[in-house]
């Protein structure tokens, strides 16, 4: 546990130096979080817009209760979509530390000494990983906090609380971290098996291509996130995730590193 | 404290070591010279666990390369051939990582001894990568210490170093030898191998040669002795020629040249005879070959 912390310590202690780091960690958050309030704030004249729940598209209509007119329930429609950046956040984030901590790793030649340590690669996969996870899940848990509190302010608790429900409060505390062990991971075994650190960055960020076609399917109602869904993607994730640190730990081949990386 | 028996490492179609024997002594410096690409790393980087061998066993400091990998690795230091420090961090907490790495027990504390033993102790708070090349160096070399090995691996320590940093950097491997530490030594500097080694290995790929440094001289070009005469005199060489001990004799100028195997017992016979047939000598010393044509000639029958 003692070199864990060294590693998470040494981790942050490096990666924050980068702006482009702490670009990443702070105004992506802000701006997810952003956007669905602005969404919102443009929004909060229409909500009170009467008529029943069936006068709009039935894959409106599903996200809404009853007792929300068809203008709140549009917002709360809207909203509901751009929140799935939420789930972004934990994905990107990783992927811009896990790369930079490895490609730094790499062209300071600072992995040969830290690898003759007597550190297992179980440790130093572990500290890499909550280095670049725990920033993540912070940087989202926050954004969603002031997405709260703002979503409150500006569009009343009624359609808030269709905004905070249990399964966007799954979706936040659950599914995000799961993402986010399975975007640094990626980032981890793709950083293990190529040349060169370029290529290492490009290939990682595929792994939010999965969420893009999740945002684009709810946008035009061919998928519709409930919490059913959300749960299968839950338990999903956790089986990936399982297996992605496996993998993970088995592609990291010391001599392949070393050896390859010039 | 370190013993091979055939080691060898392949990569694919490279053959980098090839049947590698040799046994270091407990306190002996060892200089492994060869020229760039012979597998010197490799040697280092299977020695120090970082890689494994394809064949054949090693076993350092009691511990077996391949299955005691983590043991070797907490008791050995290694100077690797860039230093890679963490150059956006202060000198101290880049030394702080890997006390904590090696779980030394008083961490701060042997950071401080090794920052003010090497002169870097009023700059530990500047970022690495403000320093020179020689003080990047002695901060690995620090780093490389700070768990107390007994055994110390040294990849090309003064390589693109200006002879000053050099110069202190082998001052300060010769203080290491004082405490008693075996230093396995790669290097291409073949003066800092004859000055530092006890014992020396020459390699391309597969050991060429193991000795000392004069015995390897002796060994590739005989021992030399010259007697500078008053007058050159070539009857003189055809007298030495047939004592048993003198393996060749020649007169250039008024320098008569005797190879032989032990100048230290047979330097009195060769003056008596010599004296005896009528020579003036003025100066008597010995021929040293460089430890550079020791190298060249072995690498070149290679």
């Amino acid at each position: 546990m003692h070199k864990i912390k060294t590693i998470i310590h040494k981790e942050w202690a490096e990666v924050f130096k980068n702006r482009m780091v702490i670009f990443s960690v702070i105004f992506m958050p802000l701006l997810f979080t952003a956007i669905p309030l602005i969404m919102l704030y443009a929004m909060k004249d229409t909500g009170t817009t009467e008529g029943a729940a069936n006068e709009i598209p039935p894959q409106i209509a599903k996200v809404c209760d009853e007792t929300l007119t068809s203008g709140e329930c549009f917002q709360v429609y809207m909203v509901t979509s751009f929140m799935l950046m939420f789930m972004m956040t934990p994905m990107i984030i990783p992927v811009n530390i896990a790369a930079y901590s490895i490609v730094g790793e790499k062209t300071t030649h600072s992995l040969e000494p830290l690898l003759a340590t007597p550190i297992t690669n179980i440790e130093f996969l572990t500290g890499k990983n909550l280095a670049a996870v725990i920033p993540a899940i912070i940087a989202t848990w926050i954004g969603f906090i002031i997405f709260a509190v703002g979503a409150t302010i500006i569009a009343g608790g009624k359609i808030a609380a269709s905004f905070l429900n249990p399964m966007w409060l799954l979706a936040i505390i659950i599914v995000g971290p799961l993402l986010a062990v399975l975007s640094v991971n990626f980032s981890l075994m793709v950083s293990s098996r190529v040349n060169d650190p370029r290529v290492a960055e490009q290939l990682s960020a595929v792994i939010i291509l999965p969420l893009l076609l999740l945002f684009f399917g709810q946008m035009t109602g061919f998928i519709f996130l409930n919490q059913s869904l959300v749960m299968v993607i839950a338990v999903l994730l956790l089986v990936i995730d399982a297996s992605m640190v496996y993998l993970a730990v088995r592609l990291f081949e010391r001599e392949n590193i070393l050896t390859r990386w010039r | 404290m370190i013993h091979t028996e055939n080691l060898t490492k392949q990569f694919k179609t490279t053959l980098a070591v090839d049947r590698l024997s040799l046994d270091i002594h407990e306190g002996e410096v060892f200089g492994f010279l060869g020229p760039n690409g012979a597998g010197k790393t490799t040697t280092v980087r299977m020695l120090t666990s970082l890689i494994g061998p394809t064949s054949g066993k090693a076993v350092v400091n009691g511990f077996q390369v391949g299955t005691q990998d983590t043991d070797i690795r907490r008791t050995v230091g290694i100077l690797t051939e860039t230093p890679g420090m963490y150059d956006n961090l202060s000198a101290e907490f880049n030394l702080e990582i890997y006390a904590n790495l090696y779980e030394v027990p008083n961490p701060k504390g042997q950071v401080e001894k090794y920052l003010r033993m090497l002169g870097l102790w009023d700059r530990r708070q500047d970022e690495a990568g403000t320093f020179s090349k020689g003080m990047k160096q002695k901060l690995a070399i620090a780093r490389a210490l700070l768990h107390e090995p007994r055994i110390l691996f040294l990849d090309e320590p003064t390589a693109a170093l200006d002879p000053e940093a050099a110069h202190l950097i082998r001052e300060f491997i010769a203080e290491l030898r004082k405490e008693g530490r075996t230093i396995f030594l790669c290097t291409h500097n073949l003066d800092e191998a004859d000055r530092l080694c006890d014992r020396i290995g020459v390699f391309k790929s597969q050991l060429l040669a193991l000795d000392t440094p004069s015995r390897l001289r002796s060994q590739l070009f005989g021992r030399k002795v010259v007697f500078h005469l008053r007058k050159s005199e070539e009857a003189l060489a055809e007298i030495l020629r047939p004592l048993s001990f003198v393996s060749d004799a020649r007169v250039i100028e008024n320098k008569l040249l005797v190879t032989l195997d032990d100048p230290e017992l047979h330097n009195p016979d060769i003056i008596r005879v010599l004296v005896g047939a009528g020579a003036e000598i003025t100066f008597v010393g010995e021929l040293r070959h460089s430890l550079e044509d020791v190298y060249l000639q072995l690498v070149k029958n290679a």
